[in-house]
């Protein structure tokens, strides 16, 4: 058989094993690997609740697909060029996201007859009870060999058999012709310190597997996914949604020229960005993990009227325990940036699995009349940007501010060129200065242009005053006058809706007018920007509107949606933001096409919604 | 700087408290400690921040001319932990009451103490809700017949004392609303110690529990039926300032000075520094008809306080990481170079 190596513009590589497998390290060192050789990629890390769930079985099977390209890429791909499946559990949950064409690699020696029992199998053939009988199916006995390859290498058996997911990966690095070097380096980084006697064993794992891959007869092509070198210049790196977020609060901090206190209690999927912010002390970062929700937006609501930039980091749940105080930081008007990323629900839901269902809690799980900004992150690499601005709209105008990110972009990654702070704006906060006369300061007094507040830190003479829940007038005094509450409910939402003057108004992708517009807002941009370039591809060009900023609306909404006759919101939930929508726009059709299933959007469905509408 | 007075605490706003509420009484003693408080520490009336819940007791905020926040229920110590620990220059006083604290803030008022933040907070025990107009709360007496107990409750009361040094508490005090001169003396005691004081002030409600603490405050019983503990002084007391507390066992009695053999020598000595949280709780714990309860400090020990460790760990790491800006933190580990 004459073997080829293939050019290709893309592939999906979907690694899928036991919770212990370390399938997710696998999968983040083959996406690494991939970005520093100069691809476009993007990640999903799929794994289970439990920790360790039943080992062999269906549930405790843990997946991290990732989409390599040439040049940019934009969603972690619907349907995978090669599944690694190294248990029968894997194989089951899993074979349903191939292509037809697709690959298989299976470790073999773990598919004996009591795993193939746990995973549910009635025969002895698992490919063809699954209907994948057709792919191509390596069948590899990776355990063995990897027992095999480390036989010597001093190692206690349970070490060696951990080393098979190396072993994998070299097999994937074959099929896709790529170099060993930059997993060498991390082997070297990761253990240099600590655990330099399992470098060695590692890199010899690694390079037995390629050379098994290359020796066996098994696969009759490889594959070359070369950078076209199409890529913005600068400076790169692969990072994750929550540790952006956590930089963009850090950025902030700098610009603003106040300490970070982070408030939060530790929530899946969000946690990671408590734990980055605790890394960077050096940056003068406070963290404060609080005995529980409502500790961490009111340790954080304490910080921030002590005047340090406050935020508390959290997911759907957490959100629903800290709404009182959300409240509280609407009335006493101090700035908050309380981060959300999303996971299924109601309840404790999915919690590893995404969705965009808080929107309706965010823009009003709270009581009274409880304006708050509510903005969102589109990318794992946007999450920077996102909470950036979260915070300065925070900070300049005197308010909490939701930032709604998703489980899907925390977890996920993508390839992001570095800006410089010096390309990013001073945040303003507008400090309070005392009286100069000597009379008392009047905490709720205006600017009549913004309708913010200004701000006074504790500390300053002159300037003291009372903030609280209780309703209050212009002077700071406790009123409960029927036209001074009208008044300042008033003010608050105005306030709100204000901000729509300091943010960038709505672009639309492809023509400017016409029968259909597509919309979205969050994590969902990657796949239907996707959607929308394969549709131009197959000759029908979509317009596409997508929103960073829900509460308030960029200013043109009005405008750009009066250009269309029918508007397609997508969206991860059941209509949560058509109806926001329409409620805000009565006067225009919006059609609802949601979903929610834990995952993503595929590429095709969102396709298909639109020719539906077309 | 100039001496401040009580008047310097006393905001413009009308105390709205019913008349003879034992909280006016409170304020009056805070109002007084913190003049003292600031000479001693040389503080300006500005680094001061009141901070309350919900309830009766949450309204001292609005009555003290500082900086104050008057939260939402049972999170002051939260937002006073936030305070504090974003600017420790800042000096927090907490008033909260025994349903604010102890029930609905019960999570945060432990782990406050357990982080030994350096806080004062003033925990007004009336042993009722008055806001809501009289519910029991958990510190009302076992059985006590309230309007959602109208056939008295069937739980156990929090001894507050017994709840702090179980959370290993760094400082604890007692006292009666009434008792305005040693209230003035263990606030002050409070703000000068490091780490979360707690002040539990045994109030009167004059409307929905009148005379809870009667047993204790009424002049006539007040000197027999209490003891207040000074650091260093005899535990006597007694309207002769003859009767003493002495070691027995594994426990304390109280004895009179020159009946069964006892004489003064045999009478503990308070030790509120002390390390040894067993007598301290004893104290805490005692109660009528056999042993006197409890004022004064009772405990008041060192130990490193959160808001410290947090501003120290970051100036630490500060020094010896090679991040110290954005643009490094976001060049530092793996990059690549596209030309």
């Amino acid at each position: 058989m004459q073997h080829k190596v293939i050019d290709t513009k893309d592939v999906v590589i979907r690694f899928a094993g036991d919770s212990g497998d370390g399938m997710q390290l696998t999968g983040s060192l083959f996406a690494d690997m991939s970005a520093i050789y100069g691809n476009g990629l993007s990640t999903f890390p799929d794994y289970p609740a439990e920790i360790r769930a039943p080992k062999g079985t269906v549930s405790g099977v843990s997946g991290f697909q990732v989409h390599i390209g040439t040049d940019k890429v934009t969603t972690p791909g619907d349907f995978c060029d090669l599944l690694v499946a190294m248990n029968p559990a894997a194989l089951k949950a899993n074979a349903k996201w191939c292509k037809r064409n697709a690959m298989i690699l299976v470790d073999d020696s773990a598919f004996d007859e009591a795993n193939m029992k746990k995973a549910g199998f009635t025969t002895d053939n698992p490919f063809l009870e699954l209907g994948v009988e057709d792919r191509t199916l390596i069948v590899a006995p990776i355990t063995e060999l990897t027992q095999e390859s480390l036989k010597d290498s001093g190692m206690d058996q349970k070490s060696i058999v951990k080393c098979k997911n190396m072993f994998t990966l070299g097999m994937a690095c074959y099929i896709y012709s790529r170099p060993l070097e930059h997993i060498y380096q991390y082997l070297e980084r990761k253990f240099s310190k600590k655990h330099p006697e399992v470098i060695a064993p590692n890199k010899k794992v690694l390079n037995d597997g390629f050379n098994y891959a290359a020796n066996i007869q098994a696969i009759p092509n490889t594959y070359a996914v070369e950078p076209s070198g199409n890529v913005k210049k600068g400076i790169y790196r692969n990072i994750t949604g929550n540790q952006a977020a956590a930089w963009g609060l850090l950025a902030a901090s700098e610009k603003s020229g106040l300490p970070l206190f982070c408030g939060s209690y530790p929530i899946t999927p969000a946690t990671a960005i408590l734990e980055e912010l605790a890394i960077h002390k050096s940056l003068g970062a406070k963290t404060l993990q609080a005995e529980d929700e409502i500790a961490g937006i009111c340790t954080a609501i304490g910080a921030s009227f002590a005047g340090n930039l406050a935020v508390t980091t959290t997911s759907g749940p957490g959100v629903s325990l800290k709404s009182e105080a959300l409240g509280l930081a609407v009335m006493t008007e101090l700035p908050l940036v309380v981060i959300d990323v999303q996971r299924g629900g109601p309840s404790t839901g999915l919690p590893t699995k995404t969705e965009q269902t808080d929107l309706n809690q965010a823009l009003y799980g709270r009581n009274g009349e409880c304006p708050m900004p509510v903005i969102a992150s589109h990318s794992p690499a946007h999450c920077f940007d996102a909470a950036f601005q979260a915070a300065k709209i925070a900070l300049e105008h005197m308010t909490p501010v939701m930032l709604l990110s998703e489980g899907f972009l925390g977890n996920g990654s993508e390839p992001w060129c570095i800006p410089s702070m010096s390309d990013y704006p001073e945040i303003k906060p507008p400090y309070a200065k005392a009286p100069e006369d000597g009379s008392k300061f009047h905490p709720f007094e205006r600017n009549p242009e913004t309708m913010v507040r200004n701000w006074a830190v504790p500390g300053q003479k002159g300037l003291e005053h009372r903030v609280g829940g209780l309703e209050k007038n212009h002077n700071g005094v406790l009123s409960t006058d029927p036209a001074n509450h009208a008044l300042m409910v008033e003010e608050r939402a105005k306030k709100v809706a204000l901000i729509a003057n300091s943010i960038p108004e709505l672009e639309v992708m492809g023509p400017q007018s016409g029968k259909l517009l597509v919309v979205g807002w969050g994590g969902t941009y990657g796949h239907l920007y996707t959607a929308c370039q394969e549709m131009k591809e197959e000759g029908t060009e979509v317009s596409y509107a997508h929103f960073d900023y829900i509460n308030p609306l960029p200013k043109n909404t009005e405008e750009v949606f009066s250009k269309f006759e029918k508007i397609l919101v997508c969206e991860l939930n059941s209509g949560q933001f058509a109806n926001y929508l329409r409620g805000e726009f009565p006067q225009f059709n919006f059609i609802k096409f949601g979903k929610v299933q834990g995952q993503p959007f595929l590429v095709s469905e969102l396709m298909d919604a639109f020719k539906k509408e077309l | 700087m100039a001496t401040l007075t009580a008047k310097d605490f006393k905001s413009d706003q009308e105390v709205r408290w019913c008349p003879g509420c034992g909280d006016h009484a409170v304020l009056a003693a805070l109002q007084r400690a913190l003049p003292k408080v600031s000479q001693a520490l040389d503080y300006a009336k500005e680094r001061y921040v009141v901070v309350s819940g919900i309830g009766c007791s949450s309204r001292l905020p609005y009555y003290m001319d500082t900086f104050g926040f008057h939260s939402i229920h049972g999170r002051a110590t939260a937002i006073s932990t936030g305070i504090k620990v974003a600017n420790p220059w800042l000096t927090v006083w907490q008033a909260c009451g025994d349903g604010d604290a102890l029930a609905i803030g019960g999570n945060h008022f432990i782990h406050a103490i357990r982080r030994n933040i350096d806080i004062n907070i003033i925990l007004f025990n009336n042993q009722i809700y008055g806001l809501t107009k009289g519910q029991y709360s958990p510190t009302s007496k076992f059985g006590a017949i309230t309007k959602t107990s109208p056939y008295g409750t069937v739980e156990h009361p929090f001894n507050p004392g017994s709840l702090v040094l179980g959370a290993k508490g760094t400082f604890f005090a007692r006292s009666l609303d009434v008792m305005i001169q040693l209230n003035e003396d263990i606030m002050t005691s409070a703000a000068l110690h490091d780490g979360t004081s707690v002040v539990e002030m045994l109030t009167n409600c004059a409307i929905f529990n009148d005379g809870a603490h009667k047993s204790l405050s009424d002049p006539a019983v007040r000197a027999d039926r209490t003891i207040v503990l000074r650091h260093g002084e005899k535990m006597l007391f007694g309207k002769d300032n003859n009767k003493g507390l002495v070691l027995n066992g594994m426990g304390l009695r109280a004895v009179t000075v020159g009946e069964g053999g006892y004489t003064i020598d045999d009478i503990l000595t308070h030790d509120a520094h002390s390390d040894n949280m067993g007598i301290h709780m004893m104290l805490a714990e005692m109660k009528g008809p056999d042993m006197p309860v409890a004022l004064g400090v009772i405990r008041d020990v060192k130990d490193v306080t959160y808001d410290d460790g947090v501003r120290d760990q970051v100036k630490d790491i500060m020094k010896t990481s090679k991040i110290h800006c954005v643009d490094d933190l976001l060049r530092s580990g793996s990059t690549w170079e596209v030309k």
